[in-house]
């Protein structure tokens, strides 16, 4: 009987926990749907914000984040994929690949606000780089390296020892085997890890505050040495900084919906790479 | 091909000790033992799949004809080129039939034009010509297991080595397939020296010409196959035979 009611309360506590979850997601997706979804319009995407920022879009805003996200993507995606490559199948097992690998790991905890004041110092004062989108390309850049080295070097890990040997025995150099092989069996879970990485950047503030990211700009020009708007850093403004909040909460509401939506689509991508990886491996699993 | 009073270490455990080996051409030699025995080992030292294990170390000497394996002047992917491998599980590449073959003779520079020819040759040789000539764009991993190891054969025979090393080929396979894969041994000994791994005994009877028995680590008994299986000298290999310790 005892037994019986410690299982139920277990039970209980269990899917209560899991529901406590999703409710809060629940209720939070609720209200930024339903609140922005009225703002949203076609115009909203592809309109220069009007009238200081009360009527008009954020195309600007979507502009500089996809900008961004792509010079993020360029500088972090060939040096982490290289590390990873060297972590994973050149580095012998030694106290340094240890200590790289242990430094990686840490850097991934490091708070973003820590990364944004380092690309001030580097990027844009020492390296003369300005508040730019370049500058902070480069910033959101560094901060996802170490999540690009991290989940490559899984993908890599999972790529059978077998499919290895099986090229180095017919004569392949160890580079030609990576390249050939390695590294297209593991494409699918390096691109997931890719995806899922700058889908975070995307969304990222902090970073891109000192940087270069800006409050409002009037053109677009895709240059590498200007500032920029950008969707997070448009919606925190509109929230806090904006001296008629009240008028402009729905077009906060359709901005953070734009964003939430830019991340569900790329994390929609993963998922069906993975979706699709998985497949395969349990077709040839071997 | 032969080993010359070698010595194999994994760090500081002495893995191999002094065998002294030499496998005839056109013969098929099973090496045979319990597990753990070393063979695998051995058998990987023959096209130095050890290169990558940072604390392996060999001594003693092993040659392909007069080729030093060993000398630092010896190049690894010419000897990969004469001596050929087949592993426990198949390991078709994730690629084509036709890409599997293909991508081997692409590192070794064989011309272009000679390329698919080449292919039906060794895939004819493999029996697996009639099975797959339609379909060589499919991925690989979509054959079967006995087919894909058939493949891998192929892959390896594709360059026209000198040896083929096989390490347990058959152990993930049915019996069908096994059947099919000991018909193919057979027929590429006229062609190739083969040196097979094999943990039966009853495959090593049907188709080796000679047998070594090892047993932690050491050779001890290296003779034709129906000395050993019929009246093999030493009386460990004996019991060994005759499944009294495995």
């Amino acid at each position: 009987m005892i037994k019986k009611i410690r299982y139920l309360g277990n039970w209980v506590l269990l899917v209560g926990s899991t529901i406590l979850v999703c409710l809060f997601l629940g209720i939070i997706l609720f209200d930024i749907v339903s609140k922005g979804l009225p703002a949203l319009s076609w115009g909203f995407i592809t309109k220069f914000p009007q009238k200081g920022m009360t009527q008009g879009g954020i195309l600007p805003a979507i502009i500089g984040t996809t900008l961004l996200t792509f010079i993020t993507t360029i500088f972090s995606v060939p040096f982490g994929v290289a590390c990873a490559v060297y972590l994973n199948e050149y580095a012998k097992p030694s106290l340094l690949a240890n200590i790289i690998r242990a430094s990686i790991r840490n850097l991934a905890g490091i708070p973003s606000i820590i990364y944004g004041l380092f690309g001030l110092a580097l990027f844009v004062q020492a390296l003369r780089l300005g508040t730019s989108v370049l500058s902070a390309g480069l910033t959101l850049g560094l901060l996802s390296l170490p999540y690009v080295i991290t989940t490559t070097e899984e993908a890599l890990k999972r790529v059978p020892n077998g499919m290895r040997e099986a090229t180095l025995a017919l004569g392949a150099t160890q580079f030609e085997t990576i390249r050939d092989v390695v590294l297209r069996r593991a494409s699918p879970g390096i691109l997931t890890g890719i995806i899922l990485t700058l889908s975070r950047a995307a969304g990222e503030t902090a970073p891109i505050l000192f940087t270069g990211v800006a409050f409002y700009i009037n053109s677009v020009t895709v240059s590498l040495n200007q500032e920029f708007m950008a969707l997070p850093y448009h919606l925190y403004m509109l929230a806090t900084q904006h001296q008629s909040i009240e008028q402009v909460r729905p077009l906060a509401y359709a901005t953070a919906l734009v964003l939430i939506l830019l991340v569900f689509i790329l994390n929609s991508i993963a998922f069906f790479i993975r979706y699709k990886q998985r497949a395969q491996d349990e077709y040839g699993r071997n | 091909m032969s080993a010359h009073e070698m010595n194999l270490y994994f760090g500081r455990k002495h893995i191999l000790k002094n065998i002294s080996i030499d496998f005839k051409k056109n013969e098929v030699t099973s090496l045979i033992g319990p597990s753990g025995c070393g063979k695998s080992t051995l058998l990987r030292s023959f096209n130095r799949m050890h290169d990558l294990s940072p604390d392996a170390k060999i001594e003693g000497l092993i040659k392909l004809d007069s080729l030093d394996l060993y000398d630092k002047k010896s190049s690894l992917t010419d000897i990969r080129k004469r001596v050929g491998m087949v592993f426990q599980k198949p390991n078709p590449l994730p690629k084509t039939i036709f890409e599997n073959l293909s991508y081997a003779l692409n590192i070794h520079r064989f011309p272009k034009k000679e390329i698919p020819e080449l292919i039906e040759k060794a895939l004819k040789e493999s029996y697996l010509w009639d099975e797959v000539k339609d379909e060589l764009d499919k991925p690989a991993v979509k054959l079967s297991g006995g087919q894909q190891q058939r493949l891998c054969i192929a892959r390896a025979v594709v360059l026209r080595p000198e040896v083929i090393l096989m390490d347990e080929p058959c152990s993930a396979l049915d019996p069908i397939s096994t059947l099919k894969i000991e018909e193919l041994i057979l027929s590429l000994k006229k062609d190739y020296t083969i040196v097979i791994v094999t943990h039966n005994m009853q495959q090593a009877q049907r188709i080796s010409d000679k047998v070594a028995f090892m047993y932690l680590g050491e050779l001890i008994e290296f003779d034709a196959r129906k000395k050993i299986f019929g009246h093999a000298e030493k009386e460990l290999t004996r019991n060994y035979v005759n499944g009294h310790f495995g």
